[in-house]
């Protein structure tokens, strides 16, 4: 039992091609039961390819799916067990909410009473306890949205699957959708994979984050992990707001760019390699006075741009640093006086650099 | 912004020869199983009839094979030649003048604010309900030996080249008005108000946004037009008098000879430009990409006096002549014995006492146009949601959408004389449908397969194509999602289709005019027949029948149609 809860899904060695072109690439991945996974990545990375291969919609050319122990890849998907929700929500519009909620249960020789009590129970689960007679057309994208998730779970489906189901969605709408969907998670409990572009979406509601480039795993992590220490430069660029830096490795492990030394943890990486340091806009300090500390420059301040409870600073650092992004409170570019010519002092703290070997 | 230093993923050899195969379900079981049924009886009834007409053609009288013989006859034969003269141009001219007027009658109708639009287009629409044969009947009225206006032609002849392209001009003309309809109307806005804040004078929109937009409407509706014309046959019958053309030489090897093995040789070679009109208007729909996106703000014409009332004097024109032609056929149907007594009878309408099948050649065509609606549209939408639906097997449901598109391009004429080679063949063992209600049912479902086919598979595709995805998650069966969503959501489409085939079935002559017996007369068929014999006024008289017949289905159609409409107004718009 404990060994099943470890590998509810497992994929191995995964790939798919359309013709020349390889989608999904000798992907393996692990997922527990009960767990909320997000397949995040660009647009055209595979993260839908294998979505709807593990749905068995588009079946994988080569590698095997295990759900629950059992092995899948050779089944249709109407074997398999899952529900599904579209970005488009696929609801029947020639159904009423209630009809399309009990569409599933229909088929499973339930009694009348027993469907209409369960449809009720799952539409107050996703807060649309009073549309039932009512027809897609004459609810919103939200309603509608809810609906298709009260639909997929009718049927008590061991995994659930959402593709981009908030996309189509307006911001104020899709915030609150997505807290309702985690919450409805950690009632539930059910397994459930979520393929999104949106970092924002994926970093709120997952347990962990698979971020995919290319047919490819870049990495696997909680968003904490993903977000605060990427194990890779697409990582690192893909999510959030990143600034680059090129070096070299010098004999006493620190990093040279352009004429300034930059002191950082640069283990395992051979002396003379180039390099490139990442550093968060937030983790980048900025204050009016000189400081003797270690990783202190001085900068210019290039244009200072509002953005409502912080201000986005470019600031152009020295000889090699380039361009540089950096994030202060509203408060504190009132403090320091900030406008564009500025000169402040930064300081690059060393835990927050990451250096990746510029072949990565 | 990838700085990841990978193999470009395309170039990496898929790892293990072994590809993964899902197993079939027992929905994929029924959906192929549908597939290979509905292939199965196209092929008979498409294919297999071409195939007899082909080899018939290589063949003398006792069934021998004599390879290009009989073509080698045809090209010595200088009287049959001149018809292939004839016929490309009167369908040439034909086509001319129908896209000029029906383009600005189009325009007109969709461009501007000109008063009464609703009932011009009504107006355009009458040919429909009509075999084409009225148009030349009522051209016999106006303009024949005893015609009301004979003098204005001046001396010359309505029988011939004149009368074949006027009256082909008017059963034609709406055919065009609809297609030139759809594509003036899918404007966007922007584009002329882009224009216009450009401040571009109105000819250089015209030029530069108008007709680019429409470019592809034009040019189908010339390849269209063409078509018809070169392939009818019931207009030059009536009307062509001594002026040969293809399909009246098909006709007359076949009816009037009994030269079979000629008349396939002239099928084959009317084949050639209804073929290449498909082809070519294939090639113009494939360069068509979308152009008016789902951003697009439909365009609002605004009135603009001098233009509008310009337009409003030519569509008076057109609609009158249209009118004309109706009502003079109409008038003469119910003249005791024109020109002589022209007190009002229904004399003409006693059909039991003429030759042409009387009464019952009515019913018969009612039967069949019934027989073609049910049976027809739902075959068709079938063949269709196998083709848009089924999932894998690409190969299966791109043979079926190709033999399904086959029948477009094959003329009616020509499909009936293929099918009396095919039924009539002592070793078929459907011989048996030769000469019954069934062959004439048979054959107009399949000569006007390929726009019903067209017009359901257009419905189907607006459907999600994820509710399948959803009704295999929820374990549903196929057929159960088809009869809960995809046909209640597809019934205004369907009931399109068996208007669609209704409508034809009542006014064709085409494919029926080999297939009919005794038993089977049809009243368009009488028509012919009437006219043939003479009596030119029955013949008016049941024209009329069915365009009374047709008229009335049409609006039962839209009384339906509006009907399911309020019904169903809940879920289709917000």
């Amino acid at each position: 039992m404990a060994e099943s809860k470890q590998n509810f899904l497992r994929i191995d060695n995964l790939t798919k091609h359309f013709g020349e072109f390889v989608a999904v690439q000798e992907l393996s991945l692990e997922i527990n039961d009960g767990e909320f996974i997000c397949f995040l990545g660009p647009s055209g990375c595979g993260k839908t390819t294998l979505l709807r291969a593990i749905a068995g919609l588009d079946p994988q050319s080569s590698g095997s799916i295990t759900q629950a122990g059992k092995d899948i890849s050779n089944l249709p998907p109407s074997q398999r067990d899952f529900g599904i929700v579209f970005q488009s929500y696929a609801l029947f519009p020639n159904l009423t909410v209630f009809q399309n909620v009990a569409y599933g249960l229909e088929n499973q020789k339930i009694p009348k009473l027993e469907i209409r009590k369960q449809v009720n129970d799952l539409l107050e689960l996703v807060g649309m306890p009073e549309q039932t007679g009512k027809y897609p057309a004459q609810l919103s994208g939200g309603q509608q949205q809810r609906v298709a998730l009260a639909r997929a779970l009718a049927t008590s489906p061991g995994l659930l699957l959402l593709d981009e189901p908030l996309s189509a969605l307006d911001a104020r709408v899709r915030a609150t959708l997505r807290h309702e969907i985690r919450s409805l998670h950690e009632r539930l409990g059910v397994t459930t994979i979520l393929v999104t572009h949106d970092q924002e979406e994926a970093l709120s509601m997952a347990d962990r984050i698979v971020v995919m480039n290319e047919g490819r795993i870049e990495q696997v992590g909680t968003p904490e992990e993903i977000y605060s220490a990427p194990a890779s430069p697409f990582v690192a660029d893909f999510i959030g707001v990143m600034n680059f830096l090129q070096g070299k490795v010098t004999n006493s492990g620190k990093v040279l760019i352009g004429g300034k030394t930059l002191d950082c943890e640069t283990a395992n990486i051979a002396e003379g390699s180039k390099v490139r340091v990442t550093v968060r806009p937030e983790d980048i300090l900025c204050s009016a006075k000189d400081k003797n500390a270690a990783n202190s420059f001085s900068v210019k301040v290039e244009s200072v741009e509002f953005l409502g409870s912080f201000c986005r600073l470019i600031l152009s650092g020295p000889d090699g640093f380039g361009e540089l992004m950096t994030d202060l409170s509203t408060q504190q570019v009132h403090e320091l006086n900030v406008t564009p010519e500025t000169t402040l002092t930064a300081v690059f703290p060393a835990r927050s650099l990451k250096v990746f070997p510029e072949s990565l | 912004m990838s700085t990841t230093d990978s193999i470009p993923a395309s170039i990496v050899p898929a790892r293990g020869a072994s590809s993964v195969r899902i197993k079939l379900s027992r929905d994929d079981y029924v959906l192929r199983t549908g597939l290979v049924v509905v292939i199965s009886l196209l092929a008979i009834l498409v294919v297999l009839p071409l195939y007899s007409l082909l080899s018939k053609s290589l063949e003398d009288m006792d069934g021998n094979f004599v390879g290009l013989q009989n073509f080698q006859e045809y090209l010595q034969t200088p009287s049959l030649l001149t018809s292939i003269t004839n016929s490309l141009s009167v369908a040439f001219f034909s086509a001319i003048i129908v896209l000029v007027l029906a383009f600005i009658y189009a325009y007109a109708l969709t461009r501007t604010q000109m008063p009464f639009r609703l009932f011009f287009r009504g107006v355009a629409l009458i040919p429909i309900l009509a075999p084409s044969l009225l148009a030349a009947i009522s051209l016999i009225y106006w303009f024949g030996t005893q015609g009301v206006l004979k003098s204005w032609l001046f001396g010359a002849s309505i029988y011939g080249p004149i009368g074949v392209i006027m009256a082909s001009c008017f059963w034609v003309f709406p055919h065009a008005l609809m297609i030139l309809i759809t594509a003036l109307s899918t404007a966007d806005a922007r584009l002329y108000e882009a224009a216009e804040a450009l401040r571009t004078p109105k000819w250089r929109i015209f030029w530069t946004v108008t007709l680019p937009g429409a470019k592809y409407g034009i040019l189908s509706t010339g390849f269209i037009v063409f078509t018809l014309v070169i392939t009818d046959f019931g207009v030059p019958k009536v009307i062509g008098g001594n002026f040969n053309v293809l399909a009246t030489d098909v006709y007359k090897q076949v009816v009037g000879q009994q030269n079979f093995e000629m008349g396939a040789v002239v099928s084959l070679v009317l084949l050639l430009p209804a073929v290449a009109a498909f082809i070519a208007d294939r090639w113009v729909q494939s360069k068509q990409v979308a152009i008016l996106s789902a951003r697009a703000v439909p365009f609002q014409p605004k009135s603009e006096p001098l233009r509008d009332w310009l337009l409003f004097g030519f569509c008076t024109t057109i609609a009158f002549i249209f009118l004309a032609m109706l009502g003079m056929a109409a008038y003469a149907s119910f003249v005791t014995f024109w020109p002589y007594n022209l007190t009002l009878s229904l004399n003409n309408y006693d059909f039991d006492l003429m030759d042409g099948g009387g009464w019952e050649a009515y019913f018969n065509s009612i039967r069949m146009a019934i027989y073609c609606a049910v049976f027809g549209s739902g075959l068709i939408f079938f063949g269709s949601y196998l083709v848009e639906k089924a999932r894998g097997v690409s190969w299966l449901r791109t043979i079926l959408h190709l033999i399904a598109m086959m029948p477009l391009a094959i003329p009616g004429l020509v499909l009936g004389i293929a099918y009396i080679f095919f039924f009539n063949h002592p070793d078929n063992p459907l011989g048996f449908l030769y000469g019954t209600m069934g062959i004439l049912v048979i054959s107009t479902i399949v000569h006007f397969y390929t726009v019903s086919h067209l017009t359901s598979l257009t419905a189907l595709k607006q459907l999600d194509p994820e509710f399948e995805t959803v009704s295999l998650s929820l374990k549903t069966p196929v057929w159960r999602t088809f009869g809960k969503v995809t046909l209640p959501v597809c019934l205004p489409a369907l009931l399109d289709v068996a208007s669609y085939l209704f409508l034809n079935a009542m006014t064709t002559v085409a494919a029926v005019v080999f297939l009919y017996s005794p038993e089977t007369m049809l009243a368009s068929i009488a028509v012919l027949n009437m006219d043939d014999a003479g009596d030119i006024a029955p013949a008016a008289a049941m024209a009329l029948m069915i365009v009374y017949t047709s008229a009335a289905f049409r609006m039962l159609h839209a009384l339906l149609s509006r009907y399911l409409k309020r019904r169903t107004q809940d879920w289709r718009k917000r």
